[in-house]
């Protein structure tokens, strides 16, 4: 039992920290939004060559992985920095190209970089579909469980519908068109599903961690009354339950990472994605008018917070998922890992 | 990242388990509250111990298996699923063992662990006065040099199971005028049933006489129940928050026993809708706490020092213990308000102390403010 990150994995967040920090992602952030996608696209080539996608592709198909551990590593960066895209779709479809003529066919182009996809569950809305170059539907097969009855039909399509505004301008909903050229006929979407919750849960977490950082940095310059406003209790015991629930959520996404067990992720889910949305409500708060307002880049994690929530897996989906998991007896999260392995 | 334990490890769990399926009593015992169930406590302590089974990471000398954290971690997962009883000595074994571990002398171990290991010696602390709460350093109780120890005079409050205790541990100021009221604090043991010791237990919420006032008048104490040097007591009270005693105040094995019997519950009463999420929470808080743990236990055998970390912990678990007892009473309605079998209803009570002792949650914030987030000092 060694429940820590090895010096590897704290120097790979390290290094995509550095990379993601120089390329400035708030004004990459605000063009993606405003649906012109080149300093999206040229960041998303730097985030494929540091090796992000290429955790989630088998080696046979030019990939690392699958790296759960890691990738957790790298979404909770991708989360810090607010980066735009359809990362967590791109991770999920990788789980759905499995099938080796498919495999073949595109996962070299996600681990590279070359393509970007975006997922449909059952006529869900796809992210950023007007970004992606690969547009992935699951028909049939997306009952929300992440224990998919794998008779589902997976299509490329060929086209989306108008992009809709999210309440973060940086995702871009579309609906996929219809038609197009299926793929397969029995896939299962339970290990797409999986791991997208897993890649938003850390996505949140890193959300959540910037929103906390940013928050601190600020009510400790930020001066009334003649002292900075972070002497006051009110302020610091807010930012310590924003550091006590962001803190609790970090183990259960790494426990989840190892055990990859559909209970175990939808708890990290829930539970990072609550912390990175309470946090956003202080940090809000903390901040003040100037929070509230669209220019100051506060607002783009702060938007993200409530969005994830909801995205890959309500709260109530996935709580219901946990009690089903404890049900068994056999989960991890009734300690099945630690008591039994 | 690696959460499987080592073959020798998961052998260790075998056998506690083992020896714990022969020995937890089939009944519960009576509330330790009382003075009928704090003698059970103790007879079973003196059980534990019988088979080294009451303080695993200690030293053999005293009682122990030195079996390392991660195995008290994994006694403790095993003890709580056994449903086996609440630990009478928690207050010596928790709190002034690990001291006497850092500050303390060979004789004074040799003299205090083994009676503490087998229940013979049961301790209360000593710590909080009337007008000495979150700022303890603020204390007046003192202690003044005589011919060949000390003597104690003053009044010490909310001083948890000291109505059926033996003995003591405290704080004292010997040096009456110093700059910083944190200096001229002497650390001390006492027994309290000493001439001069006057106990006056204090029913808690629900009448149980869970805590006690204790009036001190010249009381005697030896110098040989100094612990460390005179004068420096603060020090050594507050250097072993520092150790692993922030990681063990309570084990994450006792909430996974308990969110699993409220996750039974939950499902005995035809899986309820409206607390579903928050059964589900208290199944999640659980997971986290012991994850959280197992995170800090690894970083400790690094040899990193846990410090105000052990801050996110205590209001963490005392906040959670409190959802999951309020959740369970929810879940059985009028039952959930009878509290003559112990139970649920005995164990929200119990858990409605927590934000208030060990460092009430609003000192933990401001801990968690000021030191791991680095904000500015102010008015408490």
């Amino acid at each position: 039992m060694r429940f820590l990150l090895d010096d590897e994995q704290r120097a790979f967040a390290h290094s995509l920290d550095a990379l993601l920090t120089a390329a400035d992602t708030p004004s990459v952030v605000r063009s993606w939004s405003a649906g012109d996608h080149t300093a999206g696209r040229a960041l998303w080539s730097r985030i494929a060559d540091a090796g992000v996608f290429a955790l989630a592709v088998p080696e046979a198909y030019e990939g690392v992985g699958p790296l759960p551990v890691e990738l957790a590593v790298a979404f909770v960066e991708l989360g810090r920095h607010a980066v735009p895209g359809p990362l967590v779709e791109t991770v999920a479809a990788a789980a759905l190209l499995t099938e080796p003529g498919l495999a073949k066919r595109f996962l070299p182009g996600l681990a590279s970089g070359e393509a970007i996809a975006t997922v449909a569950l059952d006529g869900s809305y796809a992210l950023d579909g007007d970004a992606a170059t690969v547009l992935l539907a699951v028909d049939g097969d997306g009952d929300g469980n992440g224990n998919g009855g794998g008779d589902g039909e997976l299509r490329l399509a060929h086209g989306h519908g108008p992009v809709r505004t999210s309440m973060d301008p940086a995702r871009r909903l579309t609906r996929l068109e219809a038609g197009g050229e299926v793929l397969a006929t029995s896939v299962t979407a339970g290990q797409a599903l999986v791991r997208a919750r897993l890649a938003t849960a850390a996505q949140a977490l890193g959300v959540g961690l910037a929103l906390l950082d940013r928050t601190v940095a600020y009510v400790r310059q930020r001066s009334q009354f003649g002292v900075p406003v972070g002497s006051f209790q009110a302020v610091k015991h807010r930012l310590a339950d924003a550091k006590i629930a962001l803190e609790f959520a970090r183990p259960l996404l790494f426990g989840a990472a190892l055990s990859m067990d559909p209970a175990d992720v939808a708890a990290a889910k829930v539970t990072a994605c609550e912390a990175a949305y309470r946090t956003a409500r202080t940090a809000l708060q903390l901040h003040g008018a100037i929070g509230y307002t669209a220019e100051y880049d506060l607002s783009l994690w702060l938007t993200k917070a409530r969005a994830l929530r909801t995205a890959w897996g309500t709260p109530s989906e996935c709580r219901e998922l946990v009690l089903s998991g404890s049900a068994r007896g056999g989960s991890a999260l009734s300690g099945g890992v630690l008591r039994c392995s | 990242m690696d959460l499987t334990h080592s073959p020798a490890d998961e052998a260790f769990r075998a056998e506690a388990r083992a020896w714990l399926d022969a020995h937890v009593p089939a009944e519960p015992l009576p509330s330790l509250e009382t003075e009928e169930g704090f003698a059970a406590h103790r007879a079973w302590e003196a059980e534990l111990a019988a088979d080294r089974w009451s303080v695993v990471s200690w030293p053999t000398a005293y009682g122990g298996r030195e079996s390392g954290l991660v195995r008290w971690l994994i006694f403790e997962e095993e003890y709580y699923a056994a449903g086996a009883p609440g630990r009478v000595g928690q207050n010596g074994i928790n709190l002034l063992a690990p001291t006497l571990f850092d500050h303390g002398t060979e004789e004074q171990r040799a003299r205090v662990l083994p009676p503490m290991a087998t229940g013979e010696v049961v301790w209360a602390q000593a710590w909080s006065e009337s007008e000495a709460g979150s700022d303890l350093a603020s204390l007046r109780s003192r202690a003044v040099r005589t011919d060949g120890g000390w003597r104690l005079s003053g009044q010490k409050t909310w001083s948890s199971r000291a109505a059926f205790a033996d003995r003591a541990f405290g704080l004292f100021r010997s040096e009456p005028d110093t700059p910083k009221p944190h200096q001229g604090l002497t650390y001390l043991m006492f027994d309290l049933r000493a001439p001069g010791v006057t106990v006056r237990p204090i029913g808690r919420l629900d009448g149980k006489p869970a805590f006690a006032e204790l009036f001190l008048d010249e009381v005697y104490v030896p110098d040989e129940d100094v612990i460390g040097e005179p004068g420096q007591g603060w020090r050594v009270a507050m250097s072993t928050a520092g150790n692993e005693r922030g990681l063990t105040l309570r084990s994450p094995g006792r909430f996974l026993a308990s969110a699993d019997r409220l996750a039974a519950l939950w499902r005995e009463r035809g899986r309820d809708p409206f607390t579903r999420d928050r059964v589900a929470d208290a199944v999640i808080g659980a997971r986290a706490y012991q994850l959280f743990t197992y995170a800090g236990a690894s970083r400790f055998l690094d040899g990193e020092p846990i410090g105000p970390e052990s801050s996110l912990n205590k209001v963490f678990w005392s906040e959670y213990d409190i959802a999951l007892h309020e959740t369970a009473l929810d879940l059985l309605g009028e039952e959930g308000e009878l509290a003559d079998d112990g139970g649920w209803a005995e164990g929200w009570v119990f858990s409605l102390a927590g934000p208030i002792y060990a460092g009430t949650n609003e000192i933990q914030r401001d801990i968690i403010a000021e030191r791991l987030l680095g904000l500015p000092k102010g008015r408490r």
